[in-house]
């Protein structure tokens, strides 16, 4: 057969957090709703749940996506990183440190999503200008902090990353 | 969201036949950016949905002395970043870089933009049924109408929503189309059809069309083109206007330009008005804003959305001088 139908539930096997990873979910669920009611990692976090808002982060093979804007069946074999699979050699990476330092949170609602927005824009450029890092989190919103402390953190951290701090 | 059957097809022809044979029950799937947001808010409710990604060869971009050949399923992220098409075809790098966050762009094809829904809030909210959905009243008429089209309008009212269909239609684009019985090359500027046409979709897709391709011919020596947008807030948002500007110029003036608007029109919307100021011409200021004058003499603003018109003859004069380097 040409084509492969799926309803009901399906079997999807994915790389989580570098984990073999395999659950049950019907074709309507998303990445997000599978990642916090089945497999049970809730730091990826629901805002708005259609795009705006940049809580649901996660990487799906290295790209910045809206976990809420994925449905889970179409991760078959991907790789997925979570803000639950961010971690330094010795606890905190340099961007969760500094976000911390710099105070760059208050309720942390948005804070899983701007970590992992902020990893990857810091592996696809080690050197942001402050104009670089505000469009690259254009999609992640905070309605607390104000960004400002949030783009501080990311260039202190950048800063250390680059054994400048 | 209602649940569906997913379908991965392994070949464009299965796609192309579980899409004809379900007729209005099935979608087409690309990013899902879009769809999926209206299926999570209930406008559509497919009970088949039809992943485009699994078929093979729609992702490819190749940019070689012919143009441009960009499958579907190349992301807005791809376009944006591409050397040549942000060297050679500006507006449409500058266009996909204006599209929503990095998130979006990441996912987000060139196929799903061009096809994507209006984003009317009346269309948009599950509790209302208007014209858009078989209903028999636009609600913008007479409602909330700040962001909705001031011309070509009537019957509905909405906005066309993509950024990369006029930088697209100024570089001359045409789409290849694949149905259950033909293949068609149609110019992007004619894929995109009013309301007047057809109040119930967007475009001359018939059942079981796919777009399989976009074509941009290699501009002609001296060809320049910018993409300015408008928008509500500055992070992100879709155009409240726009203007995709290509001039080909020689002896500093105007041999060959086209002018095309997003934001104001229920389709991208090419102004021959501004391109008539401009041909022949050397750009000055003075010209461009009688570019601008001329795109808009045919405006007709509804209750709320007045300030489209001097807006919109301001982003067409601001992107006629940066294209012309002025
Ligand atoms: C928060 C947010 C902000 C946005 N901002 C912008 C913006 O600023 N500018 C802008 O232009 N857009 C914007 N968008 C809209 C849009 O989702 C994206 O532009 C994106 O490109 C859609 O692509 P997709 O592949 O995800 O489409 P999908 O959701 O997969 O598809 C969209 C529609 O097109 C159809 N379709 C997809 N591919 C094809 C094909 N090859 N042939 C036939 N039909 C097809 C689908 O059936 C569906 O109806 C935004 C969306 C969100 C959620
Ligand atoms: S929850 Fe996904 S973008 Fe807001
Ligand atoms: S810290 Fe509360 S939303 Fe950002």
């Amino acid at each position: 057969m040409a084509i492969s139908l799926m309803s009901g539930k399906v079997t999807v096997s994915a790389t989580v957090n570098g984990e073999p990873t395999e659950w049950l979910c019907e074709p309507r669920e998303t990445l997000l709703e599978v990642l916090r009611d089945r497999l049970g990692l809730t730091g990826t976090k629901e805002g708005c749940s259609n795009g705006n808002c940049g809580a649901c982060s996660v990487l799906l093979d290295g790209r910045l996506v809206n976990s809420c804007l994925v449905l889970a069946v179409e991760t078959e074999g991907a790789e997925i990183t979570t803000v639950e699979g961010i971690r330094g050699e010795k606890g905190l990476t340099p961007v969760q440190r500094s976000f911390l330092e710099e105070a760059a949170l208050q309720c942390g609602f948005c804070t899983p999503g701007f970590i992992v927005a902020a990893t990857a824009l810091l592996q696809a450029n080690p050197s942001p200008t402050e104009e670089q890092i505000r469009w690259w989190l254009a999609g992640n919103l905070c309605r607390c902090t104000g960004y400002d402390k949030i783009v501080r953190a990311v260039q202190k951290a950048a800063a250390e990353m680059r054994g400048e701090a | 969201m209602k649940s569906f059957e997913f379908v991965n097809p392994a070949s464009l022809r299965s796609a192309i036949s579980t899409l004809a044979s379900a007729g209005e029950k099935a979608k087409l799937l690309a990013g899902g950016i879009d769809l999926l947001g209206e299926m999570k808010d209930y406008i559509q409710q497919p009970d088949i949905v039809v992943n485009l990604k699994t078929v093979p060869g729609l992702n490819r971009l190749t940019a070689d002395r012919r143009g441009l050949r960009i499958g579907p399923l190349v992301t807005l992220t791809e376009i944006a970043e591409h050397p040549v098409i942000r060297a050679n075809y500006t507006a449409l790098a500058e266009a996909a870089e204006s599209v929503g966050t990095p998130q979006i762009r990441n996912v987000g094809t060139i196929g799903g933009n061009l096809c994507q829904r209006p984003r009317c809030w009346y269309y948009r909210d599950e509790a209302v049924v208007c014209l858009k959905k078989g209903g028999s009243v636009c609600y913008a008429v007479e409602g909330e109408n700040q962001f909705n089209a001031v011309l070509g309008g009537g019957p509905s009212w909405i906005v066309h929503p993509s950024d990369c269909a006029p930088a697209l239609i100024a570089l001359n684009a045409s789409v290849e189309i694949t149905g259950p019985q033909r293949r068609r090359v149609v110019p992007l500027e004619k894929f995109f059809t009013l309301p007047t046409q057809n109040v119930l979709q967007e475009t001359i897709l018939e059942s079981g069309e796919i777009v399989t391709q976009i074509i941009v011919p290699a501009p002609a020596a001296g060809t320049r083109s910018h993409y300015m947008k408008v928008r509500h807030k500055e992070s992100f948002d879709w155009a409240l206007s726009g203007a995709a500007v290509m001039l080909q110029l020689r002896n500093r003036r105007v041999a060959a330009c086209r002018v095309v608007l997003s934001g104001v029109a229920p389709i991208p919307w090419r102004s021959p008005e501004a391109e008539a100021v401009l041909r022949g011409k050397a750009v000055t200021p003075q010209v461009a804003m009688q570019a601008g004058q001329a795109a808009m003499a045919k405006a007709r603003p509804l209750g709320k959305n007045a300030y489209k018109v001097p807006l919109t003859r301001n982003v067409v004069k601001l992107a006629v001088l940066k294209t012309a380097g002025v």
